[in-house]
């Protein structure tokens, strides 16, 4: 019993160890994972950074540079890299903090929907019958409708905001997890080492957290990933569409609507957060398929 | 098989009766009486209130309101608008060949170019078009869209001058009988050749907007899906017998590889429809869309409540219809099911 306690631990930990340095090798490898890794990891550090790295304050007003020109354009000065909005607000600054906004919604999305997708998932196969067919259909009812007309649904009965727009793009994500984890946990509970679980004596609630989750982290770690992604995406749309976070913040959608207007006269406000959309959601799903292809060997791309 | 599509069928029901909920009670949840959102901010004498409250059914308990929307939806009513007072069927129905125009056109793009493109992929696997491509397509299912079509205005239509930045056709220029509510066959039917041609310019942006996504994922879908029969057995029998590499690609693997695309581009619907509803903001294109975004901004609830009911009736009867389809074509999955 003695000698169980004391070595269980360090075995764990060498196996833990040995499976985090295999899925980094393999990781390694895809080349379009590791630039997304390396990308994201860039504008994590900018959005945190945001206050320091950021020339101007995001909502502070030029009036002498209203719509300054980038640096690389004619009549550019190095005084406003990116040049100024509309309001004479330095892009880059506004584009720097745009890049906390986005992650933010990406995040808070994520984690809320995971939470309570392998809360809700889980609660499904386990306890099969009326939670499973009730869940089963709630999902399909969510994914009958299309995600952004369910989200523009969702804001325009609470009203606009960030957190209107996070709750409406959580609502809109939340069947993709619960599908997800209902699906491999049921898929898990067939096998021997649960029915072994059982038999042992292990409770229900332990025997889906501590038994059956781990093993059905794969395919989720990378739904996660690109959930971020997709979520960024819906909750740029909304503010494009003016149903998402409000003027002045710094939302790269509700920049991108605000500056439709200057399309003819000065493109690069209409260029520039689009690109820094476009940037960060093709490098978050870049890693997304790396940790797919690293995770799930059956799922590799072949 | 019969049983099959019945089950599937009657598995629906309950979607609808939850659907039906999730839009009446959205509408509940609006803060605001919506006879006082209707009236404005005139003010209205309390009798007058009292009628409209009386007509509009809101003195009623909330359960019968519900059984009478039901009632309504099922004669296949949904709501009179607040802004026009014209029944929101009628509306959509109106505006739906829009959107229906543009979304199979988007859809053709997305298909012809898609399936050759990954197809190819597959063939010259690791090549660097292989790599091109699959490059090409993260960006695709990243874009968003909304930016895209801008971008696209911006250099085709302001820059180069070679396509209009908004709606279906020039108004003033070209008039024809709306036969079919599509501009590209009215055209064709009315017999002027300018007509068509110009229509065919105003639609060829918002196609390429709309259709990037959906492209992006059957170049994919593809690709993966072909790589997988080229290992199949039927392929190198066909490869032993000595059979030209066009006709083994073209006729033995594309044909099978495509199954899954089919499902792919079918189960593509509900994005369309959500990229339709960006695509006709940024082009004016006179479809549901547009007009649904509009009727939010001009608080007429009963045409989104209707309007997204209709939409999404729309996507869960083409779900349906694909799933019936997949059946016909793989009895493994109706005997499984």
């Amino acid at each position: 019993m003695a000698v169980d306690a004391l070595d269980l631990p360090v075995a764990a930990d060498a196996a833990a160890l040995s499976s985090a340095r295999a899925f980094w090798s393999a990781f390694r490898e895809n080349r379009g994972g590791v630039i997304g890794l390396v990308v994201v990891a860039a504008i994590v550090l900018l959005a945190i950074l945001a206050d320091v790295v950021a020339p101007y304050p995001p909502n502070e007003q030029f009036r002498d540079a209203v719509r300054a020109a980038p640096v690389w354009a004619e009549g550019g000065s190095w005084r406003f890299i990116l040049g100024t909005d509309g309001l004479g607000r330095d892009m880059l600054s506004r584009l720097i903090h745009g890049a906390r906004v986005s992650l933010f919604i990406g995040l808070a999305v994520m984690s809320v929907s995971f939470v309570l997708g392998v809360v809700i998932g889980l609660a499904a196969a386990f306890f099969r019958d009326v939670v499973d067919v009730v869940v089963s259909r709630l999902m399909d009812l969510i994914m009958a409708v299309p995600g952004l007309v369910l989200a523009i649904l969702v804001v325009a009965v609470l009203g606009p905001s960030l957190a209107n727009t996070i709750v409406a793009v959580t609502i809109v994500s939340l069947p993709h997890y619960v599908r997800l984890v209902r699906g491999s946990a049921l898929n898990e509970l067939t096998k021997e080492y649960v029915i072994a679980a059982k038999v042992a004596g292990v409770g229900p609630v332990r025997l889906m957290l501590s038994t059956v989750l781990p093993n059905c982290l794969a395919p989720l770690i990378v739904q996660a990933a690109l959930g971020v992604s997709s979520a960024i995406l819906d909750a740029a749309a909304l503010g494009f569409l003016g149903l998402g976070a409000q003027p002045p913040l710094a939302e790269w959608g509700t920049m991108l609507a605000d500056s439709r207007e200057f399309i003819r006269s000065n493109p690069w406000l209409v260029t520039l957060p689009g690109l820094a959309i476009l940037i960060t959601v093709v490098s978050i799903n870049l890693l997304g398929d790396g940790l797919r292809d690293a995770l799930d060997p059956k799922m590799r791309r072949s | 098989m019969f049983k099959y599509f019945l089950k599937r069928i009657a598995l629906t029901v309950p979607t609808f009766v939850a659907l039906m909920f999730i839009t009446f009670a959205a509408i509940r949840l609006v803060p605001g009486d919506p006879v006082e959102v209707r009236v404005g901010e005139r003010g209205i004498s309390p009798e007058r209130l009292a009628y409209f409250r009386h007509e509009l059914g809101l003195d009623q308990p909330v359960w019968k309101q519900f059984l009478d929307y039901m009632w309504q939806l099922l004669h296949g009513d949904f709501g009179t608008s607040f802004v026009t007072n014209q029944k929101v069927l009628t509306e959509f129905l109106a505006l739906f060949p829009a959107t229906l125009e543009l979304g199979l056109c988007a859809m053709l793009f997305a298909a012809l170019i898609g399936v050759p493109a990954g197809a190819l992929a597959a063939v010259k696997r690791g090549s660097w078009y292989d790599q091109a491509l699959m490059a090409l397509s993260v960006t695709g299912y990243s874009m968003p869209i909304f930016w895209w079509g801008l971008l696209l205005i911006m250099v085709v239509s302001e820059g180069w001058g070679l396509t209009p930045v908004s709606g279906r056709i020039d108004l003033i220029r070209y008039y024809f009988e709306p036969v079919t509510g599509f501009m590209l066959i009215d055209a064709l039917l009315s017999d002027q050749k300018a007509a068509f041609l110009d229509a065919l310019h105003h639609l060829v942006l918002p196609a390429i907007v709309l259709g990037t996504i959906p492209l992006a994922v059957i170049a994919r879908m593809t690709r993966s899906s072909m790589l997988e029969v080229l290992n199949e057995d039927y392929v190198r029998t066909a490869r032993a017998k000595g059979l030209p590499p066009s006709q083994v690609i073209g006729v033995h693997a594309l044909r099978n590889a495509l199954v899954p695309v089919v499902t792919v581009i079918g189960l593509q619907v509900g994005t369309l429809m959500a990229g339709a509803v960006l695509t006709e903001t940024i082009f004016s294109w006179p479809g549901v869309g547009k007009w649904l975004i509009e009727s939010i901004g001009r608080r007429d609830y009963p045409s989104l409540q209707g309007g997204v009911m209709l939409i999404s009736t729309l996507i869960i009867l083409v779900n349906l219809g694909v799933d019936v389809l997949y059946g016909i074509i793989n009895p493994r999955i109706r005997h499984g099911g």
